[in-house]
């Protein structure tokens, strides 16, 4: 379990102040300049040899993205751009650090510039985060007064940031569609190749990273790589936020180490599960798009990037959501294929029309009003989209259902069964259990 | 170049193709919906996925993916795609499968059927059984303008048709509204598209959303015979395909042919079609009493004979916008024959003198040449509608290069952006003399590209020197000192198909005669006698006093009130007859169908007329009609080639001395829908026109 001590966001409930002098009180702002005398290719190497994996979801290790940036300026400005379009539901951490901690944001953007030979970074904020955004910017203010950041500021390093509001779609926290939706255009993915360290926004190298990837930055700095990457298992080290949502006790987003498992961590931060562990029925795990896992698999899972693996399933964001057996599972999962029918972008074929079908399957699976067989096509759509598409909401789209059948296919059964028992030939009558 | 193994197969390619060309070069047929090598990638069907080695375990996008972007194997080994694994066949039946869930079985009802694309790589690639059991998307169809239908429940969303209209045609008007499920092609509002080349987006739908709105439910393809032809509708010569059924054009469509008009044909030119069948000319008239009566060949030719033999040699011909090589030769010797030079094809005093060499005349750098140049003004001329396609390729190469462009005459909307720089000929002459910081542009251009349109060649009202002065003027920009070698700049732009065919066999005034404004002068003062209007319609009818007017021609226009004969003839469609283009490259079109009723072919009613004189020409056929053409222009023998201008000429042309002082440049075209006797008789034209004026309208 993580001490104390090795809290990177001490500030998550805002308990303390957010703004900058609060922030250097827990230590922000302390020795940045050091860091960036440094140079660039010592900040990378620190983070990459911290073994930081973006936090955004996919785990891609943050050292090596920033290392695709191209090393010699061929007159073209970098960018950073911060993903702050935090969408994904089940997923409420990167709006606590913009609305009590957004500092370590600010500062972390430094830094990451300074080691991606960028003097530009866009925030990306989701459209919902209204208050989150004035907070933000209001930090961003402070930071440009104190010439924290800005032209000929006090680290050395100039650096503008740029808030931008998005709109309040899913899809443009897709890097491609983020930076199509920054240009002013409508947030669709674009393709790839070219990759946004080659082109990006207008154009121009760009690198796109979650808020709590780069918030991090500037405390592994400060603590040594060696501190980070002795948190949690190899390949999956550090401190992470976790949040967990649905039937626990106290439902709460909270930072802790990396591999510890997932029933201490539900026993220690949430108070247990709604009716103990027995009535857990299912988890899924790193937010909407990753596939459901059975509660009974669930309890010893190491959560990390690998023990999810391991499951089928995916660590995602951390954002876990609990179900207790008072849960309608396949409706759960419709609810999911709703949404991600409803956010589908309309771009590529397989998401655009495979998205609908399957939430409309489902709506019948719920009911009961299917065949068995179906549950196999079902499936074969799935498969039929994920690795198809442009961008990966095709892939978050099919997961959801994918997980469901892989693991709840005896209530899919069961439902089928008990609208077949229940119907005449008139058709459908109410569910014995409703007499 | 790069190597890349195809199937197996090895190819070298150069690095840039993309897998889709590559497997093209190996001879692999990868099936696709949105891209189009003409538009940009979009990458959204998801039809074209192929397995690649090396890259990550699912398909790509061949259409997307360039060679270059594939690693190599560990040793060096080239990369390597395939287009027929499972995992291949899987992905097209997926992605087909999905195109079709919510596609309408409207096959039997679609007027894309037999050349769908969806059907045909249904067929090719997709499997036969139908999974889907839920309720298929609804769309409403909308309105996007009279010529384009649209049967939205039958889109794919490829976007092909907002991307045609905002890359090539260079209008933002239509666009993929909503998103997910519910995304909708539309135009904003549902206003019409006011583009001159929207119906391009009939062709390039891959379904039956976007279809013709004229032609709907009127044939189906395989029902149709297909002849290659020449569009006439203007001096671009665009090359099309003449759909027609029995004695009935249905439909035009385009050729390609990448030196004049790539794949785009613009609207007039494809929906003229309807103009075809209205108002025509199908037997002979003879005015009698004041009044046209219907009359036999015989009557006709004998009233126009008897005419002839009284007034001797004072016989004029004033040759139209339509007119082919074949029946200006014919008329100009029938005239000849009389002893009268008075022939012309030109607009009212034209500053094209017959002294001209043809590089005056012609578009000299032609029109792919226009993607070499490094600056292009245009004078006196609104290519939009008076060229759409050279307008069109003025766009690609801006889009591509970026160059400066500037106009020197009517100010509007050319969908590329350029310095406007005056609308006269003293602005020419500033111009010339370097002024203004386009002058410095323009001298340091190595291709200078100088359009100069009809409306700064003809000044009715100033006379022949203002024109003159003009091309004179245009020379001189043509021929600057860092004029890259061998590059002939001087572009003119003429709006009628018969013009620079008319010069070239010289159907301009000889021996004695005089320009076509002259003639209608004398005959208003009754020194001219006969006046032949060779489907010349555009000229003043009400100032030819009592002249004897024969109108040789096929539709009832003004030529045709004003005509004391009339002797029916052939559309373009329903002969074959040389055409020679703006650039001066030669082309022939092919009789799709037969004139109707009494109507002949024009070449023909003049060789019939000379017998009716009694000076009877000397051919009998069009094959030795035309063997008589070549003989004394050998260039006109040489089809879809270009006899060059000479640079040397235009050198000479840039030597005049400029007497003009001043003259106003506009543009010679005003309605782009209503410019010939054939688009006013159509009704598709007329509502265009309407449409046109309307959304002009809003506009202001």
């Amino acid at each position: 379990m993580l001490a104390d001590k090795d809290r990177i966001f001490t500030n998550l409930y805002g308990h303390g102040d957010w703004g900058l002098e609060g922030a250097r009180k827990r230590g922000g702002w302390n020795g940045t300049k050091e860091f960036l005398d440094q140079g660039r290719d010592w900040i990378t190497n620190e983070v990459k040899a911290s073994g930081l994996r973006g936090r955004g979801g996919a785990g891609f290790p943050t050292g090596l993205k920033w290392s695709f940036m191209p090393k010699v300026n061929d007159g073209r400005p970098h960018y950073l751009l911060v993903n702050a379009d935090e969408s994904e539901p089940g997923t409420c951490k990167d709006r606590e650090i913009l609305r009590h901690d957004p500092h370590h944001l600010i500062e972390g953007c430094l830094i990451a510039c300074r080691a991606m030979d960028s003097n530009l970074a866009f925030i990306y904020v989701r459209g919902e985060f209204v208050r989150e955004r004035e907070r933000l910017e209001r930090a961003v203010e402070e930071a440009y007064e104190a010439k924290l950041i800005g032209k000929d500021n006090i680290h050395g390093w100039d650096l503008d940031i740029i808030v931008h509001h998005g709109a309040g779609a899913y899809i443009c926290g897709e890097e491609t569609a983020l930076m199509e939706s920054l240009e002013g255009k409508k947030g669709q993915p674009r393709l790839k190749p070219p990759f946004p360290a080659g082109m990006g926004v207008y154009g121009n190298p760009t690198t796109v990273n979650n808020v709590e990837s780069i918030a991090v930055v500037p405390e592994i700095l400060r603590r040594s790589a060696g501190w980070f990457s002795s948190i949690g298992r190899p390949n999956n080290v550090g401190t992470k936020l976790l949040m967990v949502s649905g039937h626990v006790n106290k439902p709460a987003t909270f930072e802790e180490a990396l591999g510890e498992s997932f029933k201490d961590i539900i026993e220690k931060h949430c108070g247990g599960i709604r009716g103990g562990w027995d009535n857990l029925l299912a988890v899924i795990p790193g937010g909407a798009s990753c596939p459901v896992v059975r509660g009974e698999d669930m309890m010893d899972v190491i959560m990390d990037f690998d023990g999810l693996r391991e499951k089928k399933s995916s660590f995602g964001t951390g954002g876990m959501i609990v179900m207790d057996k008072s849960t309608d599972i396949i409706k759960a999962i419709w609810r999911i294929s709703a949404f991600f029918k409803h956010e589908s972008c309309g771009q590529c074929t397989p998401c655009r029309e495979g998205t609908g079908w399957m939430m409309r399957v489902m709506e019948r699976m719920v009911e009961g009003r299917a065949q068995k067989r179906e549950i196999d096509m079902l499936f074969e759509v799935t498969k039929q989209i994920e690795g198809h598409t442009i961008c990966a909401l095709g892939d978050a789209a099919a997961w959801p259902v994918q997980g469901l059948i892989r693991n709840f296919r005896d209530v899919i059964e069961q439902r089928i069964d008990q609208y077949t028992y229940s119907s005449t030939s008139d058709g459908a009558v109410p569910s014995i259990a409703a007499e | 170049m790069a190597n890349i193994k195809v199937d197996g197969q090895l190819v070298e390619v150069p690095d840039y193709y993309t897998l889709m060309q590559a497997a093209e070069a190996a001879g692999a047929e990868i099936p696709r919906f949105c891209y189009h090598e003409r538009l940009s990638v979009a990458g959204n069907c998801r039809m074209c996925l192929v397995e690649v080695k090396g890259g990550p375990p699912k398909p790509m996008a061949s259409c997307a993916m360039s060679v270059k972007d594939l690693r190599l194997g560990p040793n060096g080994e080239p990369p390597e795609m395939f287009t027929n694994t499972p995992m291949v066949k899987k992905a097209r039946e997926g992605v087909m499968e999905f195109l079709l869930i919510n596609h309408p079985l409207d096959c039997p009802i679609c007027d894309q059927g037999g050349e769908c694309d969806l059907q045909d790589q249904a067929m090719a690639y997709g499997v036969d059984k139908n999974r889907f059991s839920e309720n298929k998307r609804a769309v409403e169809d909308k309105y996007i303008g009279p010529l384009v239908k649209t049967s939205m429940n039958r889109c794919i969303h490829c976007t092909r048709c907002v991307r045609f209209t905002t890359e090539v045609a260079g209008i933002a008007e239509m666009g993929l509204l909503g998103r997910g499920e519910d995304a909708e092609i539309t135009t904003y509002l549902e206003k019409a598209l006011s583009s001159e080349l929207q119906g391009n987006v009939i062709d390039l739908c891959p379904v039956g959303a976007l279809t013709s709105k004229p032609y709907a439910f009127n044939a189906r393809p395989w029902e149709l015979l297909k002849t290659e032809s020449i569009d006439v509708m203007d001096a671009v010569g665009c090359n099309i395909r003449v759909d027609s059924r029995g004695r009935e054009v249905m439909r035009i469509l385009p050729r390609i042919n990448e030196a004049i008009n790539e794949e785009w044909i613009s609207d007039k030119t494809r929906f003229i079609w309807d103009g075809l069948k209205s108002q025509r000319l199908d037997r002979p008239y003879v005015r009698k009493g004041g009044k046209l009566l219907p009359a036999s060949w015989e009557e006709a030719l004998s009233a126009v004979a008897a005419r002839i033999k009284k007034a001797g040699n004072k016989v004029g011909a004033i040759a139209g916008d339509l007119a082919a090589v074949e029946e200006m030769y014919a008329l100009k010797a029938l005239l000849a024959s009389i002893g009268s030079g008075m022939t012309d094809v030109r607009p009212a005093m034209s500053g094209i003198d017959p002294s001209m060499p043809r590089s005056a005349y012609i578009f000299n750098p032609t029109i792919a040449g226009i993607e070499e140049a490094d600056a292009i003004v245009i004078i006196g001329a609104n290519p939009r509608k008076e060229a759409a396609l050279i307008n069109a390729r003025i766009r690609k190469t801006w889009r591509a290069k970026g160059l400066p462009i500037a106009v020197i005459g009517e100010q509007a909307d050319l969908t590329y952006t350029y310095s406007y720089l005056g609308e006269g000929l003293e602005t020419l002459t500033d111009l010339v003399a370097g002024n203004g910081s386009f002058g410095e542009t323009l001298a340091k251009a190595q291709r200078p590209l100088i359009i100069v349109g009809e409306s700064a060649v003809s000044h009715a009202t100033l006379g022949k020197q203002a024109g003159r002065d003009t091309i004179a003027l245009a020379a001189k920009l043509a021929t600057g000192s860092n004029v890259a070698e061998g590059w002939n700049g001087l572009a003119l732009l003429h709006n009628a198909a018969s013009r620079v065919g008319g010069l070239d066999i010289g159907f301009v005034p000889h021996d004695g005669g005089v320009c076509s404004a002259d003639q209608i002068a004398l005959a208003g003062k009754g020194e001219l006698d006969v006046l032949f209007l060779l489907g010349a319609d555009e000229y003043d009818t009400s100032a030819m006093g009592k002249a004897f007017v024969v109108y040789i021609g096929s539709h009832g226009d003004a030529g045709a009130n004003r005509a004391d004969v009339i002797l029916p003839a052939a559309t373009y469609t329903e002969k074959s007859g040389t055409y020679v283009n703006t650039e001066g490259r030669v082309q022939v079109t092919n009789r799709a169908v037969f004139p109707p009723g009494d109507a002949k072919e024009d070449w023909a009613i003049v060789r019939a007329l000379s017998g009716a004189i009694g000076k009877p020409l000397p051919f009998n056929s069009l094959t030795q009609l035309r063997s008589v053409i070549y003989a004394e222009f050998p260039h006109l023998a040489r089809i879809d080639q270009i006899a060059a201008g000479s640079v040397a000429d235009v050198a000479k042309l840039a030597k005049a001395v400029i007497k003009t002082k001043s003259a106003p440049y506009g543009s010679a075209v005003s309605e782009f829908y209503l410019t010939n006797p054939i688009a006013r008789s159509s009704a598709v034209m007329g509502e265009c026109a309407a449409t046109a004026a309307s959304l002009q309208q809003a506009a202001e």
